[in-house]
């Protein structure tokens, strides 16, 4: 893990119209970080991501995304830095008239100039990587949810992006594979060095895969707290990250 | 014997019964069908080994990891021993995590092998659609009923809301349309009549045309596609999202709650729009007839109400009835029976218009045959 930041977010507002869900954030994740977003129902995680991933214009402030700003950005701009991050989407967001392997040729055939051969060798491999070896020609219907989010994991590392984004990978899924999936984003981050970036309100895979992170708080529209969730955990800064990252105090 | 092959980033180089796979600098966007070719010709070779070497390797990415995950693979069902222990560990390890899951996925379709084969199970399908088809006209009768003894359970907000998209809102659609439709078969008949000095019965021509089929027709294909289909697509992605589901496990009727509301509307502002379509198609002949062919106002009212005759206005009103149902039983079953995906719902919303515009024709062609029997 370096200190170089890849995303930084300056006096960041997040909401929709006159609604703000988040004001002022400011943060940076740095390249090879495993950084969660955290905090409860409703403060604003998912529409972060929104943001982060240029679908949602932020209120107020600024988003640099390898040195990109996101706001000022032309469309160019944002589309290259958006070739180079990869989605996981809550439900995997697969195409479901594709094959497996078609919607991860998707992106490859667009952007890369490989031969169709290889765009499908590499399709092949990417499924291989999330244990999905073999399921190339399975429709999403086809598949558990648990392979569903698998193969959105494939094809979000389709054109080896320098930063993954996950949308509660954990939701749906059944303890073994939460855990698997954890492992799996553990690995791609060790062995690619690929910065992810999770939002997540699963403490299981908080304290397992993080090592960075923000929590949102919906009721002041704040950041609370920031910083390895092991630490906020022995050090919570206030009762509300205390009363979070231990199940509202379970075990006290 | 030694081949070589030079290549800026990756260079396979055979050595007795070796092969070695040299990767150097920058190993980014490789594409592996540069070496493939001589990677297969060398296991073909009977080479025993394929040995991987890094010298100066910068930047690899995925292509890197591809080309030893496929020469292991092809190694494989030639036992030839492969080395990668010279490449880094990163990519040792996702080489390594590629190969971890190796179970054989078991697919539940099965492909159809003959002719005869594929015409049996078409058969069979379609069985099994005609007997679905009959259960719910039988079920949506059945709710009819319950209806008509008050004991629906079909909220009164449901039929209102149905009532409002499929009356008020349809209103300039098919205002617009019909008096298109009226103003097109006023011009094309006009053409043909004026060869005889016979303009005149342009009138009675829109006035029996449009009463008697093309009113209701237009209204039909009209709402077809824009309220059967919107039935369909809504109760599709109600299937998506495990709504209808819910609705079972409640307890409760799909056919009251989802179905009833639409139906009902549907056929309470189909005979009403085919009313109005009838009048507007009227009034499009008449800007033809009396702006394009100068025919005197009064005397093509005079005409047209001539030609104006309650039973044919009656069998249109009785097609846009009948219409109505066809329309609400297409969209809804289609909406109904939809897949569990973002797809099926396309699919169900198209199947629900032809369906709809396919069992319309058939029925005005049953319906005119039966007018012409008792002489109506």
């Amino acid at each position: 893990m370096s200190d170089k930041a890849i995303i930084k977010a300056t006096g960041l507002s997040v909401g929709y119209g006159d609604y703000v869900l988040l004001h002022d954030a400011n943060y940076q994740v740095n390249q090879g970080d495993v950084f969660i977003i955290m905090g409860g129902s409703g403060c604003g995680k998912s529409s972060m991501l929104r943001v982060l991933t240029g679908l949602l214009p932020p209120l107020k402030g600024t988003v640099e995304i390898e040195g990109v700003n996101m706001v000022t950005a032309s469309a160019k701009e944002i589309e290259k830095i958006q070739q180079k991050s990869g989605i996981l989407y809550q439900s995997g967001a697969l195409f479901s008239s594709m094959t497996l392997a078609e919607n991860i040729m998707l992106p490859l055939q667009q952007y890369s100039d490989y031969s169709p051969a290889t765009i499908r060798e590499l399709a092949g491999l990417k499924l291989a990587l999330v244990g999905l070896k073999g399921f190339d020609d399975f429709y999403p219907s086809e598949i558990s949810g648990g392979m569903k989010k698998r193969a959105g994991l494939a094809r979000a590392l389709a054109l080896d992006p320098n930063i993954v984004y996950f949308d509660e990978p954990s939701a749906g899924l059944d303890p073994i594979s939460s855990h698997n999936l954890d492992e799996l984003i553990l690995e791609i981050n060790r062995s690619l060095g690929t910065t992810i970036v999770v939002v997540t309100h699963e403490l299981s895979s908080i304290f397992t895969i993080g090592n960075n992170s923000i929590f949102l708080d919906a009721e002041s529209k704040t950041i609370m707290a920031r910083g390895n969730p092991r630490d906020l955990l022995k050090n919570p800064p206030n009762q509300a990250v205390y009363e979070f990252l231990t199940r509202g105090g379970e075990g006290k | 014997m030694q081949t070589k092959q030079i290549n800026k980033a990756v260079e396979v180089i055979t050595k007795g019964t070796t092969l070695q796979v040299l990767v150097q600098g920058d190993v980014i966007n490789y594409d592996i069908q540069t070496v493939w070719q001589q990677i297969e010709m060398a296991v073909a070779q009977k080479i025993s080994k394929i040995v991987f070497k890094s010298d100066n390797l910068k930047a690899w990415d995925s292509s890197l990891i591809l080309l030893v995950y496929e020469t292991i693979k092809i190694s494989k069902d030639s036992n030839i021993e492969v080395e990668i222990a010279a490449l880094p560990k990163n990519v040792q390890d996702l080489v390594n995590m590629a190969f971890a899951v190796d179970r054989k996925p078991e697919k539940n379709r099965t492909a159809v092998k003959s002719l005869l084969e594929y015409v049996g199970r078409e058969t069979v399908g379609l069985w099994v659609i005609i007997n679905d088809v009959c259960g719910f006209i039988g079920e949506v009768f059945c709710g009819l009923l319950r209806f008509l003894s008050f004991r629906s359970i079909m909220r009164r907000i449901d039929l209102y809301a149905a009532l409002d998209d499929c009356g008020p809102k349809a209103l300039m659609i098919v205002s617009l349309i019909s008096f298109l439709v009226g103003l097109i078969l006023a011009f094309v008949g006009a053409v043909q009549l004026q060869t005889f000095g016979a303009q005149i019965y342009v009138a009675s021509l829109v006035t029996i045309g449009m009463c008697r089929i093309m009113g209701a027709i237009m209204v039909g294909i009209i709402m077809a596609g824009r309220t059967g289909s919107a039935y369909a697509a809504t109760i599709g992605t109600m299937q998506v999202n495990e709504e209808l589901d819910a609705l079972q496990t409640m307890g409760l009727s799909r056919i009251d709650f989802l179905v009833m509301p639409r139906l009902l509307a549907l056929i309470v502002a189909m005979p009403i729009l085919t009313m109005l379509a009838d009048i507007m198609g009227m009034l499009g002949g008449a800007f033809i007839g009396v702006f394009m062919m100068d025919l005197p106002y009064q005397e093509y009212w005079k005409y047209a109400f001539n030609a104006f005759n309650l039973n044919n206005f009656l069998v249109g009103i009785f097609h846009g009835f009948c219409f109505g149902f066809i329309i609400a039983l297409c969209g809804c079953y289609s909406g109904l029976t939809c897949g569990r995906n973002a797809d099926s719902v396309g699919v169900a919303t198209t199947r629900s218009v032809v369906n709809a515009i396919v069992w319309m024709i058939v029925v005005t062609g049953i319906i005119t045959v039966i007018c012409q029997e008792i002489g109506v």
